[in-house]
């Protein structure tokens, strides 16, 4: 059980590692916002997930209530988690858009609002 | 499950806390650096999950469910910053 626990740890940080990466290397802000929000909320459930399995494995071995309150808080924190991070993201691109900055090497727009010849950059 | 089992937990649930830190540590170098405003949000965004991340993996740590409510709590008001923010960069123009 150690061991499954140790492991979900792992899978946790490596994936908010790849987050780091993809937030060097990307070459624009929504790529860079792809990569880090996937990869932190992934990784950031895994890690969760872990001291989710924690609780419950001391709960059902020594029997105290308050290892199954941390179970039941983690998964209301995961689930936190899931709303808003998704969200945030949702909110950041589209600012970003809005804010004028363009994706680098974008040969199409399909979201531009003057019409015209169906988004295709000049 | 003997007690030296659940003390491997804690030394391992302390490292990954370190590890977490240091990760959000590096994060830091492309909100100084980042060429745009919304590069710096993207990573401020990903550090206040991290941020979570660690107060999660801490409170096996520290053995109090205190902390655990205090990341949900985080969690809420990075979201409402972070919303403010990409409300700001945008009427900014």
């Amino acid at each position: 059980m150690n061991a499954l626990i140790g492991l979900l740890l792992g899978v946790g940080i490596v994936f908010n590692f790849l987050a780091t990466v993809a937030l060097y290397r990307f070459p624009d802000v929504y790529s860079r916002l792809h990569g880090t929000t996937k990869c932190t909320t992934f990784g950031t459930i895994f890690t969760s997930l872990s001291v989710l399995l924690y609780g419950f494995m001391r709960y059902a071995t020594t029997g105290e209530r308050r290892f199954l309150t941390l179970g039941v808080h983690v998964i209301i924190a995961i689930f936190a988690l899931l709303v808003t991070n998704a969200t945030g993201a949702h909110a950041i691109a589209r600012s970003a858009y809005r804010s004028g900055v363009r994706p680098a090497c974008a040969v199409v727009d399909r979201l531009r609002e003057d019409g015209g010849n169906g988004g295709v950059l000049s | 499950m003997g007690k030296e089992d659940c003390g491997m937990s804690t030394v391992l649930f302390t490292w990954g806390a370190a590890l977490l830190g240091i990760i959000a540590l590096c994060m830091f170098g492309r909100l100084v650096a980042g060429p745009t405003i919304p590069d710096r949000i993207v990573a401020l965004d990903a550090m206040n999950t991290l941020a979570i991340a660690i107060m999660i993996v801490l409170s096996v740590v520290y053995d109090s469910v205190v902390m655990v409510d205090v990341a949900i709590v985080y969690a809420a008001l990075s979201f409402v910053s972070t919303l403010f923010l990409a409300r700001y960069i945008e009427g900014g123009q």
